[in-house]
Formats: C-alpha cells, structure tokens, sequence
C-alpha cells in the first residue's frame, strides 16, 4: 500500500513548482483583474461624470441644438459658433471684465496673502488664534458669502457703507456698492479678496516655513542687511509657492460663478458680467445650447491650458 | 541626434509660452483681431504640452 501524501506538503510542493503568474491567479483572479475590479466603479463613474458630457459638449458645439426645442431637427454648422464668439465683441467685453476680475483679484491677495503669511510666521502672542480667525472666510461656502456681503453692501442698512461713512465722513446712502457701474466690479473684486486670502496666506506660508534657518543664520554672517535677506533669500525661494498661489486662484477666479452670480448677477447692466455669467445667460436664458457648448469649450481649453503650467509648477515645488 | 532635437524642456517651455500668449490674447482690451486667434494659440499649446510632456528628459 502506497504512502499517501498530506495534503499540506503537496500544496507546498505544487506552490513551489508553479510560476509566479500561475500562483497570482490562486482565487480565479489574477492582481490584474483584482485591479481592475476595484478601479472599474471609479472609471464608469468618471466616465459617465466627465468624459461623456464633455465629448457631448464638444459634440454640441458644431450643432444648431437648442436646449428649449430639443425635438428639432439638428443641424450640422461646423466652425460658425466657434467663428461668430471669436469676433463677438460682448464676448470680448466679458473676456475684459474676467480679466480685470482676475488681474485685480490676483495682485491684491498675493500681496495681502504675502503679508498675513509673513506676519502668521512671525511668533507673537495670541498668534495661533489669529490664525485661526483669519483663516475663517475661506472656510466658507461661496453661495453663504454671497448673500451676506449683499446684506453688507446694501446701502441703507449694509454695515459696509456705514463703516466706509466712519472711515471717510462720506453719507452711507450716497453711494451704492453693488448697484453701482463703476463701483460694482470692485465690489466682487473685494469679497473675493476677503475671501481668499487667506488661502493665498497659508501656501505662502508652507513657503516661508520651507526656508532653512542656516541660509539666515550665513547671511547674518555676512552681515546682510534685513532688506537684502529679503530679496535675496526669502523672495527667490518663496516664489515657486507664490507662482503656485497665483496660478490657483487664476484658475478658480477664471471660472468664478457662484459669487459673482449671487452678488451683481453681472449687472448693473454688464459691468460684471464675467465669462461664466455669459456663459450661463447664453445657455439657460438665450437657450443657444450650441453657441454656449462652443464657448464653454473655449473655456475648458483654456483652463485645460493653465491647468497643465499648474501641475508643472506644483511638481516643480514637490521636487524642491 | 533625435534624442537631443526632441528633450522635454524647450519644448515644454515653448507651449507653456503659447498658452500664456493665447491667454493673454484672449483677455487684453486692445485688439479684436488677436483676441480672435486666442483660441488656437491655447489650443495649439495645449495640445503641444500634452505631447512634449512624454519626450524624455
């Protein structure tokens, strides 16, 4: 009678005579489809979120389609919608106001941002709870800020106008904020301002506190003035973070709807009327679906542009 | 030669330098004309970016 083999050491010896592929399929599924298995909800999704409204979009913007008529024929127009935005001056015109949302925005939270974030580095007293209280406004959402800086401008009861009265001793009711032509852009210019800032404030921050205190300590040495350690040392390698900073908040405020919308809707007339308060108005008040495909494409591409510098600049300061 | 005619860097650097040309032309007040070529500029560089960034280092 043959000695039969324990099942455990045949096992063994089956497992050490199988290919490492064959002992990765153990289970009826190889790491590949295990893989697969666990990634394959988030690409459907991504699919079905992104990239099919996209292509759909893209598909639009060469079509007469019109969201209010959906049953009409579709007509094929190729280039023209994309021809008639590029020649449209009140889409340039919304071009100009964005740009001036997105200039002003820019230079005074990196400048304020560059402030705050050298001030928070500095050790002084009560120093974690101004912190904290600075970094409040951007913990809030966009629609909130909106409807209570509305309340604030407001011009009989706003507390911005009284507290400008304080300051200048000019009348609160004499001047309106939002209702305003030439004051209404500055008016979402500052909300914005307030509101990011501090988000400006923390990435400088990660900056400052990313310079080794020896390059300090060897221009002390050297007897560098404090001006000179400044435009020596801390600017030139705080910069990266500043340039990530700034190529944020250029993207976001390129794309700004919710504030705007909420605050001036882009009036009074089109003062403030940005891109993508044009953009809402051609597609859900015009109901130009395709003209409005077009231009959101315009738009994407752009961003798409800025988005690639983005991540070439957010690898460069990783690499740092 | 092909190696050292196609490195990621310069041509990284030239279509970053087209979107921001595109992005500019697309926003400045002054010409109607160059706003009108913004859109292939970004395009182009976009597009330029998206290959030049497999090139080797």
């Amino acid at each position: 009678m043959t000695e039969l083999t324990p099942v455990s050491s045949l096992a063994d010896r089956v497992a050490a005579a199988s290919p490492d592929w064959a002992l990765r399929r153990a289970g009826g599924f190889s790491d590949r489809s295990i893989a697969w298995l666990f990634i394959a909800p988030t690409i459907v999704l991504l699919l079905a979120i992104n990239i099919f409204p996209l292509i759909w979009t893209i598909r639009l913007s060469f079509t007469n389609y019109r969201g209010n008529r959906p049953n009409a024929p579709l007509k094929s127009v190729g280039l023209d919608h994309y021809q008639s935005i590029l020649s449209d001056p009140d889409i340039w015109a919304a071009m100009q106001a964005t740009a001036h949302f997105v200039l002003w925005t820019i230079a005074l939270q990196t400048l304020l941002g560059f402030a705050l974030a050298w001030l928070i580095d500095r050790k002084f007293r009560g120093h974690a709870l101004w912190t904290t209280i600075i970094l409040i406004p951007m913990m809030l959402s966009p629609a909130v800020v909106g409807n209570f800086w509305r309340f604030l401008y407001q011009p009989q009861i706003g507390l911005f106008n009284y507290l400008v009265s304080f300051i200048s001793g000019v009348p609160p009711s004499s001047f309106e904020m939002i209702g305003s032509v030439k004051l209404a852009p500055w008016s979402i210019i500052l909300v914005d301002t307030w509101m990011w800032t501090p988000y400006v404030a923390l990435i400088i921050l990660a900056g400052l506190r990313s310079i080794p205190d020896y390059i300090y300590e060897a221009a002390e040495v050297d007897r560098a003035s404090s001006w000179r350690q400044f435009w020596s040392i801390t600017l030139p390698m705080v910069l990266p973070f500043i340039m990530l900073a700034v190529l944020f908040r250029g993207i976001e405020n390129f794309k700004m709807f919710d504030m705007v919308n909420l605050l001036t809707s882009g009036g009074p007339g089109s003062t403030t009327e940005v891109a993508s308060i044009t953009l809402k108005r051609e597609a859900f008040e015009k109901w130009r679906t395709g003209y409005s495909s077009a231009f959101a494409i315009i738009l994407f591409v752009t961003v798409f542009g800025l988005a690639n510098i983005y991540v070439k600049a957010l690898n460069r300061v990783r690499q740092r | 030669m092909m190696r050292r005619l196609f490195r990621r860097g310069p041509w990284e650097a030239g279509a970053i330098a087209l979107i921001v040309a595109g992005v500019v032309m697309l926003m400045q007040p002054f010409s109607l004309t160059l706003y009108g070529y913004s859109f292939a500029t970004v395009l182009a560089g976009a597009a330029m970016f998206v290959v030049v960034s497999k090139f080797p280092e």
